[in-house]
């Protein structure tokens, strides 16, 4: 058996618009090693959704995938039929959404939600019932038997993400995929969150591929960091090698204009002027040089080819070449 | 300098159940109070922030301060005139002067007007004939950095930025003497956020316009704001100048807010205050101080009498027992 959970290679997602095709990820490679957590971090548009929804399989009707594999345990999904898919979903391999309160069903209680997901194990209700208590006090839910019969909306957002996060571990799945997870919560709750993933992380032995563009959240939880820029990825290493030395220059730029790393008071806060660009017709040459500050003559039309700037450290970019 | 707005020990209450129902329900009282005793001022050009998590009543005070919805106690006072007293027809005038930044930037814009309408719609609600609707959106778009064909666009076709930005356009087609910023930068990405500030920042200093801006994310306040507000529960913790709370926050929510922002670095070592468990209900609120059940450094007197208010300066004060 690899030693790789998930490993994408060479996965490119295009949607049929009217205006042709749009190119929402392009020649994407990644691996999601054993027990680890791997952040992949970019700005919207970037192609993060496409590349969830294409990893589960549930991708929008209008999209095609022209080339790449999706191994998943040994196993490529893009072989896989419907029905083998559903096994894994939830089973093996289960996602943490964004907005916990539609994730849950709001007019079913919570036990009921939690006993009815445990569909494949052929055990009695009473023994349902009982795994849901013991996962809802394993997130933190104090009481957590008496809460089986309350509904959703009588929890915070806190808890409810805390409920939906331990229904995606029932199954002990080997990869959560969590998609931006503490972006509708507080600040202080975030922090619980992430210390919950990490906890539930090790105890459980899963790996995660957390999905966000919160840098600094990344910068906590992650081993390594996939950056992704216009359906590329433009960088990858440790998080170390991301955070310390970032090479491709929208890795830098994105370091640089978070208002909340900025401790100075500012008036006139660092951006990344201009536009992404148009994923119908792309620009030859490389993706990121219309906004880029170290453009070159060869970003023109030479597409940046994807080399190692040290050990675990990549990136895509004609100025670590030179 | 005078205060433009006015606001002491405003009171917002919401009903939950009807009277016969906390009758026999044994509750004592069919309202909470979503804001208790809020007290603040903003004067003229002046940037004031309000920071708390989701439920302690930030947007709440900002529709009562809008009249949109009616404080139960206390007084709101725009330009010395009271607000929580005035008829529907004084309130549309005073309504001119204010203008709202929703927090949802697509949401708040109607799907079905054209970024033109949408921003000079402000002129048909207040009946401005004079003007030139056409004019006046080229430049409310420039003021926001848009271009002037964004006039006929819609909703549908704009990025988060650019709804932000439509949004801004819409607040300012009035002149208004304050602009009250509901999450401006929430939902946008990093470099979006910047932008969206600096924008702030920039017409502010053009136009001397006031700003209340209401966030839950600390370190975004500090570019903005002069100064600053923690709510908790519906209620005021610490208030005072943005640089003095920076600079040495007092109060243990304010001081586990800052430190609860990840930093985007991978070593770095966090003196992090963490906050157990959840933000208590508004039905049941805690006895004595009504942080106690979450704060880190929690005494005997938390559990029993309420704070007193802790003064440090003229401008800076907070409600705890054991200020830090």
């Amino acid at each position: 058996m690899s030693s790789d959970v998930l490993t994408v290679t060479d996965l490119s997602v295009h949607y049929r618009t009217d205006h042709g095709a749009l190119q929402a990820l392009r020649h994407v490679n990644l691996d999601v090693p054993r027990g680890s957590i791997v952040g992949v971090v970019g700005e919207s548009g970037c192609g993060k959704s496409t590349l969830i929804a294409s990893i589960i399989r549930l991708l929008a009707g209008n999209a095609f995938i022209p080339n790449g594999r999706i191994e998943f345990e040994s196993r490529n999904l893009l072989d896989l039929d419907e029905a083998a898919m559903r096994d894994l979903r939830g089973n093996r391999m289960s996602v943490v959404f964004q907005d916990p309160m539609s994730t849950l069903n709001p007019v079913l209680t919570i036990g009921r939600q939690m006993t009815d997901i445990q569909y494949r194990r052929n055990a009695s209700r009473a023994d349902k019932q009982r795994r849901a208590v013991e996962m809802l006090a394993r997130v933190g839910i104090s009481d957590p038997a008496s809460r089986l019969g309350q509904f959703p909306h009588e929890f915070s957002g806190g808890m409810q993400q805390r409920i939906s996060i331990a229904m995606a571990l029932q199954a002990e799945p080997a990869l959560l995929i969590a998609d931006e997870p503490t972006t509708a919560l507080d600040a202080t709750l975030e922090v619980q969150i992430i210390h919950l993933l990490k906890d539930l992380q090790t105890n459980i032995g899963c790996s995660i591929l957390f999905i966000s563009h919160h840098l600094g959240v990344i910068a906590e939880l992650c081993d390594y960091v996939v950056v992704m820029y216009a359906g590329e990825i433009v960088e990858e290493g440790t998080a170390r090698d991301v955070f310390h030395r970032p090479a491709h220059p929208y890795t830098e730029k994105l370091l640089q204009c978070d208002p909340a790393g900025i401790a100075a008071k500012s008036r006139s806060l660092p951006t990344i002027p201009g536009e992404i660009p148009d994923l119908v017709e792309l620009p030859a040459g490389c993706i990121f040089k219309n906004r880029c500050g170290y453009v070159m003559e060869r970003c023109d039309n030479v597409v940046p080819a994807w080399t190692e700037s040290a050990g675990t450290h990549f990136v895509s970019c004609h100025r670590t070449q030179t | 300098m005078s205060a433009l707005l006015q606001v002491e020990n405003a009171r917002v209450r919401f009903r939950v159940c009807s009277t016969l129902q906390a009758l026999f329900g044994g509750v004592s009282d069919p309202c909470i109070d979503a804001v208790r005793d809020a007290s603040f001022s903003i004067d003229e050009g002046e940037t004031f922030a309000l920071v708390g998590e989701s439920g302690s009543g930030k947007s709440t005070l900002a529709l009562a301060v809008a009249g949109l919805l009616p404080a139960a106690e206390g007084s709101i006072r725009f330009e010395g005139a009271e607000v929580t007293t005035m008829d529907t027809a004084a309130l549309k005038a005073y309504r001119r002067h204010i203008a709202f930044m929703w927090q949802n930037p697509v949401g708040s814009l109607s799907p079905r007007l054209s970024v033109g309408a949408l921003i000079t719609e402000p002129y048909r609600i207040h009946r401005v004939r004079e003007r030139d609707l056409k004019a006046e959106s080229a430049r409310l778009l420039k003021m926001v950095g848009l271009p002037p064909e964004f006039a006929a666009r819609y909703p549908h076709q704009l990025s988060g930025g650019q709804a932000r930005r439509v949004g801004v356009a819409r607040a300012l087609a009035l002149d208004p003497k304050l602009i009250i910023a509901d999450e401006p930068t929430a939902g946008l990405d990093v470099s979006v956020q910047g932008e969206i500030l600096n924008l702030l920042n920039r017409l502010r200093s053009d136009l001397g316009v006031c700003m209340f801006v209401i966030t839950h994310n600390l370190n975004v306040v500090r570019h903005i704001s002069d100064r600053t507000a923690i709510m908790y529960l519906g209620r005021f913790v610490e208030q005072g100048p943005t640089d003095d709370i920076f600079a040495r926050p007092r109060h243990p929510y304010t001081l586990a807010l800052l430190s609860a922002n990840p930093e985007p670095d991978p070593d770095a070592v966090l003196e992090r205050i963490e906050l157990k468990g959840e933000i208590p209900s508004l039905r049941d609120r805690p006895a004595g101080c009504e942080f106690h059940t979450r704060c880190p450094f929690v005494g005997d007197a938390c559990r029993q009498t309420f704070p007193p208010l802790h003064t440090v300066s003229a401008a800076h004060a907070l409600t705890c027992h054991f200020p830090r």
